[in-house]
């Protein structure tokens, strides 16, 4: 899965948890999943565990501390499958 | 165990819905409640016909079901719990039999998972008669409040 791809993918697995008024246009790179997409903490746990399943990786603690934005997510995101990969 | 688990619910009278716990794993949990013939909600579901309302019989499975696994959980994980801060994030339930005043209920659940402070439990409650009353998926957040 080439970058364009996971962003797309991410874009999926976060369109699950939008709040009825945010649209799906909403969602670029720099938007902040909580502040700007009204996700709340609940949802953030499902987005995290939705992207393990989807790219077959782990997120610890500290990663989902690291994750605000949409780009945080997808940084990480790589590192874990670059790493799982190598 | 146990006791350390009820004396740490930040619930009393009148809505604190667990009596007993009869077994915790850090899978699973049973727990029960009586409901006693006072309480505050019967005078007025239904009038002059006192029933259990959905609600509270939601909220005793989410006392024991994620709240007294959740503070169990936590102890394991050597947490050491001083105040908690919890809250329900979503609940999807079946009602199948009607619970009157003076009757037992049994409470099981089982965790779907526990990861980031989100607890996802399947529930279960049973009457006396061992009919199932009320069955569904149930999830909340549950974290030591000190840790902001």
């Amino acid at each position: 899965m080439d970058k364009k791809e996971q962003f797309k993918k991410v874009k999926e697995i976060v369109t699950v948890y939008l709040p009825e008024d945010v649209p799906k246009e909403a969602i670029s790179k720099e938007s902040n999943l909580i502040n700007e997409l009204n996700i709340n903490s609940a949802n953030m746990v499902d987005i995290v565990l939705d992207v393990e399943d989807a790219f077959g990786i782990r997120l610890e603690n500290s990663d989902m501390d690291q994750i605000h934005t949409i780009e945080d997510a997808l940084n990480i995101i790589n590192q874990k499958v670059v790493n799982k990969n190598n | 165990m146990v006791d350390r688990i009820i004396k740490k619910l930040p619930y009393t009278d009148p809505f604190l819905f667990v009596d007993n716990i009869e077994s915790v794993t850090e899978n699973s949990i049973v727990g029960n409640y009586t409901f006693n013939k006072n309480e505050s909600f019967y005078p007025g579901h239904f009038k002059n016909n006192p029933v259990t309302p959905g609600a509270i019989l939601t909220e005793c499975c989410a006392q024991i079901g994620l709240v007294c696994l959740g503070i169990y959980l936590l102890q394991k994980e050597g947490t050491n719990i001083q105040e908690m801060q919890i809250a329900l994030s979503s609940s999807e339930m079946q009602f199948l039999l009607p619970v009157y005043p003076l009757e037992t209920v049994t409470v099981t659940s089982s965790k779907i998972y526990f990861r980031f402070n989100k607890l996802k439990c399947s529930v279960k409650m049973h009457n006396k008669k061992g009919a199932v009353v009320c069955t569904g998926i149930l999830s909340g957040m549950l974290k030591e409040k000190n840790n902001e």
